[in-house]
This record gives C-alpha cells, structure tokens and sequence, in this order.
C-alpha cells in the first residue's frame, strides 16, 4: 500500500529522489569532527527562532508606544509568554555563537577553496543577513539599548558623503529614531529577512550537495570511487551523519534548556541590563554596549578616531566597520595555498590564523567595554592586525611550505 | 515549438527590444509609491513645532534638558570660572573659532551662545548621534587626564568642551549644533525659531 502510494507521488513529485539525492545517497566524508556539528545545530536554532518568532508576533505590539509593555505582558500575563521569549533571546545568541564557530570551521579546513567559493558566500550572506535580523530584532522590545543601537546604527549611514543625510532621513522615515522607523525595522524583522534567510539557507545546502562536503583533512574524497561512483572515504549521509547528529542536537538542546530555565539573560549577555528601561530618547545610557556578537566590530568602527585627508573619522569608522564584515567574504581568493586544511598548512598560515583570533576575540572584549585612551590604542592595534591577516594572505599562503596532503582520509 | 527560422528577425528584435523598455518603465513607475512610502510622512514633518523653556531656575555650573523634535537639547549655565577658562584652553579642539556651520550666525562667536553665559547645545553627537554626558568638573576623570569640564560621548568616546566644540583625535568630527533659540524675555527661552523671524 505505502509502495503503491509513493509509486503515486513519485510520478508526480521526485520524493525518491530528493531523498536519495539529499540523505539515503548523499556521500558524507569519514573523519568529520566536533567542528562539523554547527551546520545542523544551525538549522535547528534557525526552527527554533521562526516558532518563537511567531509567537511572540501574536502578542507583541510594534508601536513606539506599545511596544516596551507588550514585551512585560508576554512576560508576565500571556501563559508560557516568558519561555517562548527567552527562546527567541537565547536561541539569538546561539544562531551567533554556531555561526561562529561554523564559519571557523570553514576557516580552519579551508572549506572556502575551490569548488566551494560560492558555497562559501552563501554563507557569508546568511551571517549578513543574520546580522541585520539580529540589529532589527535587538530594537523592537524599545527599551534604552534598542534605542540607542538604532540611534547609531542608523547614524552610520549619515556618515558617508554627501548623500548621507539625505539618505539617513530617508531610511529612518523621521527626523529622529522614532516609533516609524520601530515599524519599518518590524516589517523587515518578522517578513524580508527571515524569507531571505530561508531561501539562501535552502541555496547554501543546495550547493553543499553540489559540491560535497569538506573534511578535517581537506582531502578531496571524489578522486577514489567504487565501481558505483560512490566515493571510498564516506558514509551514507542518512543513516550515519543523521544519527550523530541526533545526539549532537540533544546535548545541544539540554544546554539551551539550562541557559532558558537558569540563565535567561546570561549574564547580561544574552539580554542586556539596560534594555529594562523603556526607551528614553533624552538620555543615553552611560554604558552603551551593543550585544556580544558584534562588539570586534564595534570595537573597530571606534578604533577610528583620526582623518586622513578629505575622509573624516567618522566615515573612516564606517568604512572599517564594512570592510571588517565584507573581507571575510573573500577568504576564497585571499588563500593560495595549494592545501586546505591547515594540519597541511606551513608555519605562517597558522601563526596568520593565530593572530586573527586573538584580535578578534580582543576586539570583541574592547567593544564591550568602556573607551578610554589606551583601550583606543589596543583597539588601532588588533584592528590594524585583524587586517593584516586578511591583507598578506595572498603573500605568506602562496610562499610558505606546505606537508604532502595523503590521498586518502586515515582514521587512527 | 518554435519555429527554426523565425521569419522577419529583424522586427522580432525590435519587439523584444521594445516591449522591455515599457517593462521596465512600468518597473520603475511601479517602485515610485514604495520609494516615497519611505521618507517621512505629513505627519512626521508636522513635527517640529518650537520647544519653550523658563531658565529663571537654572543656577550656575547646572544643566537642565528640554525635548525639542524628539532630540534632547541641553542648556548650560556656566559658572564664573567655567566661563573664564573656555577660551584658555583651545589648543585642544579641532575647531575652536566656530568655523564650520555648525550653529546659526548670532550663536557664532568665542562662546557658541547669545548669552555668554548660557549655552544652548543640541545634545547629539556629531559621530553617530548618542546624546553626550554632562561632565562639569574639572580634572583627571575616567576618560581624560585633564579635564576642563564639557562633554563626554559614552557611546564612542567623543569629547566636546562646555561650549560644545570638540576636541582633536575623537571619532565625531565637528562641533555640537546649536539648534536656532532666541530669549523671548529674559527667562524664557525658545529653541526651534530664530529671533528675528519671531
């Protein structure tokens, strides 16, 4: 009977095949590591926002009025409203802590290198449209800090020459931050983004099985097949890699649960404390952070506090802030090296990535706290280092002595 | 199917040609509503009326906040020795003789105000629009060595001094606007007309 059924849809729909094609045949690498678990926790957290999201949506009011005590009411009179909200907060924070972490895994395994340059934008696009979903999310609950990161977010725009203010005004539908722009970042939160977040997601995996997945040791699996062209390093993706991932996802979920029941603000991290006071369009808060996920970024759009020629501070700030994000869409064609993964890489490939990640992570401590003179000076410095390791990668990948890549993937 | 050789090809291009252009004009025509929707309503616009304030309670060294199109405007007594060490201390700003159109012409002068000893400030940043903290003292402070008194952006790190000129090698980079006021009488001050228009 169910044969009969799915011999009826299949002539109609290719379920067999996507599923073949996607799961029963896809051909997972042996060797993945711990690293390869964030794509899946991805998607899991990706579900997570979009039911929460529209929950909360039945019940948040997106007015500059409104807006700050429909988020208590959810809190305190809409049953279950406060579980639902500190899903959606923690899971903001998780979607930014796994993308981390799968973008370091492309980083470390050199996922990017050809054929995978497109799927790597993919990705890129999906953290940039994280980013702004993040930004537009972070202003609806209208208290202090919503205001505030809106207030200079949007001001960046008005730092770029001639057209900026006219620009700025256009965008933020009022003269000031205001309960039009509250709605327009709402329209973009709840509707744009999360459907082109969606489809990239749907065309970033699309082109994955395209081109198959990387692995630890950057071996390229397709040049040894069996007879039936299934390559001789790899498993089944389903059952196989599904049912690692399942255990993955549990340990995932009991971490989440903790942070939900025990730690829903963590720390101030996950929900800042200031964001308790209702917006206040006179005063800003003394310390003004925004949420941990862009604060290298943050870090270095204040880093900048010098002109050079006709550019003032300010524009140079913003330009340093973009090109910040922008460069690591480049990794594909900034990495010569004829290897992948850095266990191949020579000695200048690993202190580069070495020094990338102690300026980020230094960064993203000196964008969470409070400026002062030498802190501004830590900051020129990790920023100046950030973009070194980007901007001489061409140079040292191309010159350093790489180990012999083995041709076939060895599990001890 | 098509046919293999699609008889007079030239007009068929011609067509193709044609018809894009109008497709893309309807394109454009159609994005203007959405376009406009936009930019600031009647409504938004209409928003701007002028902000009236007694002063007579401001004592010397204080600062009170007034709310004038949704931004915070800042008016600074100054104190006797504010007053004297405004201008003994310019090495520091970036531009100290007001030369940038950052404040309307009567409020063009050594001390950025009408009266010299009141200054009426816009209070957002010139960087990215924070409203900056009110420092009056004098001395070391958390942010500076030697502080002269004026203010403290906390959101970047910006300083400007009393008269809200800022100083060299901070992100924002120009002087605080001085939003148009006039004093109706001696106490009353409005923010958002110029004098003469009154």
């Amino acid at each position: 009977m169910f044969q009969r059924v799915l011999a009826w849809f299949d002539d109609r729909l290719p379920i067999t095949a996507t599923w073949e094609r996607h799961l029963s045949k896809y051909p997972a690498p042996i060797g993945q590591n711990f690293w390869y678990l964030a794509g899946v926790l991805l998607v899991v957290v990706l579900v997570i926002q979009l039911i929460s999201g529209i929950w909360l949506l039945m019940n948040y009011e997106p007015t500059a009025e409104g807006a700050f005590a429909s988020i208590q009411y959810i809190m305190r009179d809409v049953d279950g409203g406060w579980i639902i909200r500190y899903m959606h907060t923690t899971g903001a924070s998780a979607f930014f802590l796994l993308i981390y972490l799968h973008m370091f895994r492309g980083i470390l395994y050199g996922s990017y290198q050809k054929p995978r340059e497109l799927l790597w934008i993919l990705g890129w696009l999906t953290y940039f449209i994280l980013v702004v979903e993040g930004f537009t999310g972070y202003v609806l609950p209208w208290g202090q800090m919503s205001f505030w990161a809106a207030q200079v977010i949007f001001s960046l725009v008005g730092a770029i020459p001639v057209v900026g203010e006219d620009l700025l005004t256009w965008i933020r539908g009022d003269y000031l931050i205001s309960g039009i722009t509250l709605n327009r970042l709402f329209a973009f939160h709840v509707v744009v983004l999360p459907l082109a977040l969606i489809a990239v997601v749907a065309v970033h995996i699309l082109a994955l099985h395209e081109v198959g997945s990387n692995n630890p040791e950057g071996i390229d699996i397709k040049k040894f097949k069996d007879e039936d062209g299934v390559p001789l390093d790899s498993v089944p993706f389903f059952p196989y890699d599904v049912l690692k991932d399942l255990v993955a996802i549990v340990f995932f979920l009991i971490l989440f649960c903790i942070v939900i029941f025990f730690f829903p603000d963590g720390g101030g991290y996950v929900i800042e404390y200031v964001n308790y006071e209702p917006a206040n369009n006179l005063k800003t808060p003394e310390h003004i952070v925004p949420a941990w996920y862009y604060t290298p970024f943050y870090a270095m759009l204040r880093a900048i506090t010098f002109s050079i020629g006709p550019f003032t501070a300010k524009f140079l700030g913003l330009v340093v802030f973009g090109a910040a994000i922008v460069i690591l869409a480049l990794y594909p064609w900034l990495d010569k090296s004829p290897v992948k993964s850095i266990r191949y890489k020579g000695i200048y490939s690993k202190i580069g990535l070495a020094v990338f990640v102690i300026s980020f992570f230094v960064l993203g401590y000196l964008g969470s706290v409070t400026s002062s003179p030498l802190r501004t000076l830590l900051a020129q410095i990790f920023t100046f280092t950030y973009f070194a390791y980007f901007l001489l990668m061409p140079f040292y990948t191309k010159y350093e002595k790489c180990k012999p890549v083995p041709d076939r993937i060895i599990i001890k | 199917m098509q046919p293999k050789n699609p008889s007079n090809p030239g007009r068929r291009k011609f067509l193709i040609a044609a018809t894009s252009v109008v497709g893309a004009g309807a394109v454009v025509g159609a994005a203007v509503p959405f376009l406009t929707s936009i930019s600031p309503s009647a409504k938004a616009e209409a928003a701007g009326a002028p902000s009236k304030a007694d002063i007579s309670k401001l004592r010397k060294g204080e600062m009170m906040v007034i709310e004038w199109r949704g931004k915070p405007i800042y008016v600074v007594r100054h104190t006797d020795k504010s007053l004297e060490l405004l201008n003994q201390n310019i090495e520091r700003l970036s531009d100290p003789d007001s030369q940038q159109d950052q404040q309307p012409d009567y409020a063009k002068n050594e001390n950025r105000s009408i009266r010299p000893d009141v200054v009426v400030l816009e209070a957002v940043c010139t960087h990215l629009s924070c409203a900056p903290t009110f420092y009056p003292q004098i001395g070391v402070t958390d942010f500076d060595d030697d502080w002269q008194g004026g203010f403290f952006c906390p959101c970047h790190g910006s300083k400007f001094d009393l008269a809200g000129r800022v100083y060299s090698g901070v992100p924002a980079p120009t002087n605080m606007l001085v939003p148009p006021h006039y004093y109706e009488s001696d106490d009353i001050l409005v923010i958002g007309q110029d004098g003469a228009k009154a």
